[in-house]
């Protein structure tokens, strides 16, 4: 195995080798090429799907690989939109400020996932309790957002708009002498798709180093994790903070890509959609969550056609049989399938011999 | 009908009796809120450890029953009757179908029960429409001072109290109470010794549901049905179970007295949605000082059990 393999495979992830890299590579590099195939819509579109990603990988870290279960990955999600809508539209376009906001917008959510991971983690709150505190939180942001319609509630010069939500920041614009770069449009595509191989890549190489062993550890046996010394409230909050950033990281792109924020993308329905994603494609697999993300928003709006109703319907009943009848996730349980079937049949057909570990 | 006292008392006194009344009469009606809320939730988490977030939508269910039903023609008290057993079968089926495969996988079936909620929602939005046309508030008013008070919701904290009362015959004087209590306790001990915890699962399951059912057939007069109602209760329910603890008897009215009495002191000070935002800083507080709850706290200072 080269080197390099070695650093983003491993026991924490399915897909390995050359041959799984040549074809993530070549769906890249078809995805990035799209924008001279397709129309301007369908670029917008698949924007779109893309830009959950952030937050269905930062859950699966959660929830799938450390074993905490957070209702509430939106509240960093909003906090990161409104953020980067106040910021944004107080400072302007000019020179580099919406990289400001942007970086701002991502840590604002990290900070308040210190506070609130410090008080959970560090405070004895655990299971179910975790998700009722980040669902509290969600649905205090959510409540106190909806009721700040009035003309008191504006900061600077951008004013919340209650229930409406805000709109109408600038996109992210980068000065290139006479012309500036507005990131929006393929543009925009071309960043997130940056973004999600960026986020993918560091996310294999995180839960594939001995970190990553760890918070499987930490799942299995928190108790065990403890008493083999690994301090299991620091990763535990760590990993909280990683996966809430990345929950910001779609805030501010989701922002970005329409151009407004509302309250109600952090409320109850808001809030069940990324346990969807996860659950679906299967939580323990950062690789199958991707997929699963992407297929399952664009699902959603394919369903969506005749109003929302529709396709919520349908993704509970994606999420019910998921969790009856492949507790794993489809898309892991599908893969380990077919992987057993091919190991069955090579072990048929190879010749009998001892086989030695190779060093 | 009109009652006049303002014609015994000095004004100045006629307005302070007024506002404490007024006061009072919050209170009671959150604290009815809350308990009518949080008694299947809590029935169904202390009884099973299964955190049922369609708790909502079987309130949502009981209502609708209800407002149909009521509108075909039957009196009020059937009506609610109806309500009740439509939700409680409901939860029969589901335990039956589903939520039985998911005793102990914790998260699985709060993800479970998470689904059925949309699918609750959603599907009522489609069958139903954005709303259905509500029932008119039986007993009408009575007037106090400028204040004007319904009668049936000043009826309400009444039935809270008379089905906490009702429960707590039901788990400490009936056989299925003790099978039950037995089971909460050691499972496996209550199998050995020959109850059926199956069915007694079962048998909570559906009982939570229809007490969710009643709570909606109850609030059905007052408010308009709509098919996403489910989640503004399922928020109040939460906090109660989460305040109360896992014991329903011990902690339900003790934790919605307290969280009725925060929430109508910001309410009246500061309005409506800071009263909810203050729920829900209580409850993000009370999981870190006391994880088990009141009832937990209670337990423990008393020698656990």
């Amino acid at each position: 195995m080269p080197r390099w393999l070695s650093l983003v495979d491993g026991p924490q992830t399915l897909g390995r080798g050359p041959a799984f890299w040549f074809v993530l590579g070549v769906i890249v590099l078809v995805a990035a090429l799209l924008p001279t195939f397709v129309n301007a819509f369908a670029i917008t579109n698949l924007t779109y799907f893309l830009v959950w990603v952030f937050m269905a990988l930062g859950l699966s870290l959660i929830w799938g690989y450390a074993g905490i279960l957070s209702f509430g990955q939106t509240a960093f999600f909003g906090l990161a939109g409104y953020t980067y809508g106040v910021i944004s539209i107080n400072l302007g376009d000019a020179g580099l400020w919406t990289w400001f906001a942007l970086l701002l917008s991502l840590v604002l959510p990290a900070m308040l996932a210190i506070l609130v991971g410090y008080f959970m983690f560090y405070g004895g709150v655990r299971d179910v309790f975790v998700g009722i505190v980040t669902l509290s939180i969600t649905l205090v942001f959510e409540t106190f957002m909806a009721q700040t319609a009035g003309p008191e509630w504006t900061i600077g010069s951008a004013r919340l708009n209650g229930f409406n939500g805000m709109s109408n920041m600038p996109p992210l614009t980068f000065p290139w002498g006479e012309n500036p770069i507005i990131f929006d449009g393929t543009s925009l595509f071309w960043l997130v798709l940056a973004l999600v191989v960026l986020v993918y890549v560091g996310l294999r190489i995180l839960v594939n180093s001995r970190f990553g062993n760890v918070l499987v550890a930490i799942r299995e046996n928190p108790e065990r994790a403890e008493m083999l010394g690994y301090n299991v409230r620091l990763y535990q909050l760590f990993v909280f903070v990683i996966g809430s950033v990345l929950a910001g990281l779609s805030g501010v792109l989701y922002t970005l890509w329409g151009s407004y924020i509302t309250p109600s993308s952090m409320g109850l329905t808001a809030a069940a959609l990324p346990i969807i994603w996860v659950a679906a494609g299967g939580r323990k697999d950062i690789t199958a969550t991707l997929f699963a993300t992407v297929l399952l928003t664009w699902l959603s709006q394919q369903l969506a056609v005749k109003g929302s109703q529709y396709a919520l319907i349908w993704m509970g009943v994606i999420l019910l049989v998921v969790v009856l009848f492949a507790p794993e996730g489809l898309f892991v349980t599908v893969w380990k399938k077919l992987r057993d079937g091919r190991r069955m049949r090579q072990r048929a057909t190879a010749p009998k011999t001892v086989s030695l570990p190779s060093a | 009908m009109r009652w006049s006292i303002a014609h015994f008392l000095p004004h100045a006194q006629m307005t302070f009796l007024v506002e404490a009344y007024a006061f009072f009469y919050q209170l009671a009606d959150s604290f009815a809120f809350l308990v009518l809320c949080g008694l299947g939730l809590a029935i169904i988490f202390g009884m099973m450890g299964v955190i049922n977030l369609a708790h909502g939508e079987f309130i949502m269910c009981g209502a609708y029953v209800t407002v149909l039903s009521a509108r075909a023609g039957l009196p009020l008290p059937f009506a609610m009757l109806c309500g009740t057993l439509a939700a409680g079968l409901v939860g029969l089926i589901l335990e039956f179908l589903i939520i039985r495969r998911l005793y102990h996988r914790l998260f699985d079936s709060i993800v479970a029960t998470w689904a059925l909620s949309l699918i609750a929602t959603q599907g009522m939005l489609i069958v139903a429409g954005p709303s259905i046309e509500g029932l008119k508030t039986p007993f009408g008013s009575f007037e106090l001072g400028e204040y004007s008070f319904s009668v049936y919701r000043a009826l309400l904290p009444l039935i809270a109290l008379l089905l906490l009362g009702a429960l707590y015959w039901l788990f400490v004087r009936t056989r299925f109470g003790i099978y039950s209590r037995a089971t909460i306790q050691d499972a496996d001990m209550a199998r050995a010794l020959g109850a059926n915890t199956r069915r007694i699962y079962s048998q909570t399951f559906t009982l939570g549901a229809a007490l969710a059912g009643l709570t909606g057939a109850l609030y059905a007069p007052t408010i308009t049905a709509v098919p996403t109602m489910g989640q503004a209760f399922i928020v109040q329910s939460f906090v109660t179970v989460v305040v109360s603890g896992a014991d329903v008897m011990l902690g339900l009215a003790p934790s919605a007295a307290v969280l009725a009495f925060i929430q109508s002191l910001l309410a009246k000070s500061y309005g409506q949605l800071i009263g909810q935002i203050g729920l829900l800083m209580t409850v993000i507080i009370v999981v870190r000082v006391l994880p088990k709850g009141i009832s937990g706290w209670v337990l423990q200072r008393n020698g656990g059990r």
